[in-house]
């Protein structure tokens, strides 16, 4: 069984439209030993764009824990001049309570409330369709699913303002967490049924065959063979909709109604954002606690999400 | 901490609206299935097909196909959706000077951002390919795309901060070196039209990371025998790129500068939170925004969206055509 997981994970570790050659692969190991091609300037230049890329970032993280008077007044670079710590603005922007206050606990709950059944319920029912797809034939079963994989190039935007037609004068359900799921389903469906048909159609068919044989039918086929091999599939593209969801803010202005009620942190940093110069000392420990999440998923999980991202790139 | 009570059991409330909501959902799914597995004998395959695609295909069904066949309708509508009026929306779109500004950032954009993350993605790449710590160089610039377009708009407000010459010291690192280095610092957000440049900047930043992994693992598939033959004919590192490297690299170019393009045309998040879309900085996704969910003009909202559509349509079936000729050739 391990080795036909291993088999079906390989496929996880290659972008969309490529192949993993074996052959290349050994080969370039057996090369690692061998001079490089790069120069030494090569190398000044790559140190460089990874200092410019990683300043922006670590100058915000500065900043979220200088004191709001230094944040105003003068550059987080000055840090290094006359150190100082706190932790006062990411207190300010958790704890404080008022109308005016940033009110970032709420926002952070109402986030994980959105993303965690908007990154499930998508991936079960796209595993439930791409076994159909893959292992159950039916007639018109190849048109439908070419036209599920059409839908992937629909832009979001296409279907915002029916949609919230219909949530708020057919089913009543607009501006709650149901209605922001039901959309981040929706949304995400014809990708992960994509990306699961890519996997599951791999498994071999003589193990679902001996299975059948056995008498299974296809809803214990499904639990006990399908869901099982599929788990590290179900990982990744897992990870990958719960940040896309996470990290999500059109999706999220027009369903969430906006308050601290439902909407997620992605929304009350565009308002604070929106006002700067009333919060900027609040903005970088803000921002912060918005990033964390992503952070440790993207250091603690980084197969995973290097998986999820590559084949879940073309979303949106 | 008086203030925290509300906060426990808002929190309570809310986890346990989300239990209800997963609880819910298996109930649902857990029934359909288990219908399907005790449907009669007969017909029960048919049944069993049912249970495993209708609720995806449903939910597609109501919450996509409907939706864009109907907003395609409503782009020909006026604002209330009651009244026909052929092309008028395009032909707003294509007159109203702030409208064509929009469409011609986006074109802006989408021919700086790809060109621009590619090469320097490629670039990277290629210099710290089989270097010392390659691993933690990659994550660096990889890092960018873990995080949410918001964020990363923050990040940058931070770079681009402007503080008046004299008045009070700068804030923000860009004004902050043009300063040092005597000159007049800039509000770069505001000053059309570079103000779009800079935005630009953000989304390349974002993509990069991106373009520069799948390259990455593009290049090291190119056979190393073709490389040392190219080193022993005497090709110096340029020559050996041009022609060994690039070549073997093509499909996964074309699949990277597909990908970043279309992400691109439906950029939202950096425009609406850097610039609100003000100072001529405006795309088509962000001023779809503001004419459908700020001023209730579903005519023009619809109309732009249908442009969007049609933007990104050529670019997906290049991207599925060069896929499908890859294919054959395997």
């Amino acid at each position: 069984m391990t080795d036909v997981t291993d088999k079906a994970e390989a496929k996880l570790d290659r972008p969309l439209g490529q192949k993993n050659d074996p052959r290349a692969a050994k080969l370039s190991r057996a090369s690692k030993a061998k001079q490089k091609l790069t120069s030494p300037g090569a190398t000044i230049a790559a140190v460089i764009i990874a200092v410019i890329w990683t300043i922006p970032t670590f100058g915000l993280l500065v900043s979220s824990f200088r004191t709001p008077e230094e944040i105003r007044t003068n550059g987080w670079w000055n840090m290094f001049v006359s150190p100082s710590f706190t932790l006062e603005n990411y207190a300010d922007v958790l704890t404080t309570q008022g109308a005016s206050s940033a009110n970032l606990s709420s926002y952070f709950v109402n986030s994980l409330i959105i993303a965690i059944p908007a990154a499930l319920f998508p991936i079960i029912l796209a595993t439930m369709a791409a076994y159909a797809f893959a292992w159950i034939k039916f007639k018109g079963s190849g048109a439908i699913f070419v036209l599920i994989f059409a839908l992937q190039i629909v832009p979001l935007q296409m279907a915002l303002i029916p949609l919230l037609q219909i949530f708020s004068s057919v089913l009543g359900i607009s501006g709650t967490f149901p209605a922001v799921w039901i959309a981040h389903t929706i949304f995400g469906l014809p990708l992960t049924i994509f990306l699961m048909h890519n996997f599951i159609a791999e498994i071999p068919g003589e193990v679902i065959e001996a299975a059948r044989v056995d008498g299974a039918n296809h809803t214990q086929i499904f639990f006990r063979i399908i869901i099982p091999l599929s788990l590290p599939a179900l990982a990744s593209i897992g990870i990958f909709q719960f940040l896309w969801v996470w990290n999500d803010l059109l999706v999220a202005l027009v369903f969430s109604g906006g308050t601290a009620d439902v909407a997620p942190l992605t929304q009350r940093l565009a308002e604070l954002v929106g006002n700067f110069g009333r919060n900027q000392e609040r903005l970088p420990a803000a921002a912060f606690i918005s990033l964390i999440i992503p952070l440790i998923v993207f250091f603690s999980l980084q197969r995973y999400f290097v998986r999820g991202l590559l084949a879940g790139s073309t979303k949106g | 901490m008086r203030g925290l009570a509300p906060f426990w059991s808002d929190l309570f409330e809310k986890f346990g609206l989300m239990l209800l909501g997963l609880a819910v959902f298996a109930a649902v799914i857990g029934v359909i299935l288990f219908l399907a597995d005790r449907a009669p004998k007969r017909g029960r395959d048919v049944w069993q097909l049912l249970a495993f695609v209708a609720p995806a295909l449903v939910l597609l069904a109501v919450g996509l196909i409907y939706p864009a066949i109907r907003t395609t309708l409503l782009a020909f509508y006026d604002r209330t959706g009651n009244e026909f009026v052929g092309l008028d929306n395009f032909v707003w779109m294509f007159t109203q000077p702030d409208i064509v500004q929009t469409l011609i950032n986006t074109l802006i954009w989408v021919a700086l951002v790809p060109t621009l993350s590619t090469i320097i993605g490629l670039a990277y790449a290629i210099f710290i390919d089989k270097s010392h710590g390659e691993k933690i160089l990659k994550s660096l610039v990889f890092m960018p795309m873990a995080i949410s377009f918001v964020g990363a708009g923050i990040i940058w407000r931070f770079m681009y901060e402007f503080r008046e010459l004299g008045f009070a010291e700068q804030i923000g690192l860009l004004n902050q070196l043009i300063v040092m280095f005597g000159g007049q610092p800039q509000q770069f957000l505001v000053n059309s039209p570079f103000n779009t440049l800079f935005l630009i900047v953000v989304m390349v930043w974002i993509q990069t990371g991106f373009a520069m992994v799948l390259l990455s693992a593009a290049i090291k598939g190119v056979p190393i025998e073709i490389i040392e033959a190219a080193r022993l004919d005497g090709a110096n590192a340029w020559q050996q790129f041009r022609n060994v490297t690039l070549p073997g690299i093509r499909g996964t170019l074309v699949v990277v500068v597909t990908t970043i393009s279309i992400a691109t045309l439906k950029v939202f998040d950096i425009v609406r939170s850097m610039t609100g879309g003000n100072f001529e900085t405006s795309v088509v996704a962000n001023e779809m925004y503001t004419q459908a969910f700020n001023r209730s003009e579903f005519g023009y909202g619809s109309a732009l969206a249908v442009i969007l559509f049609l933007m990104v349509l050529p670019i997906v079936v290049y991207n599925v055509r060069v896929m499908r000729k890859q294919k054959e050739i395997r």
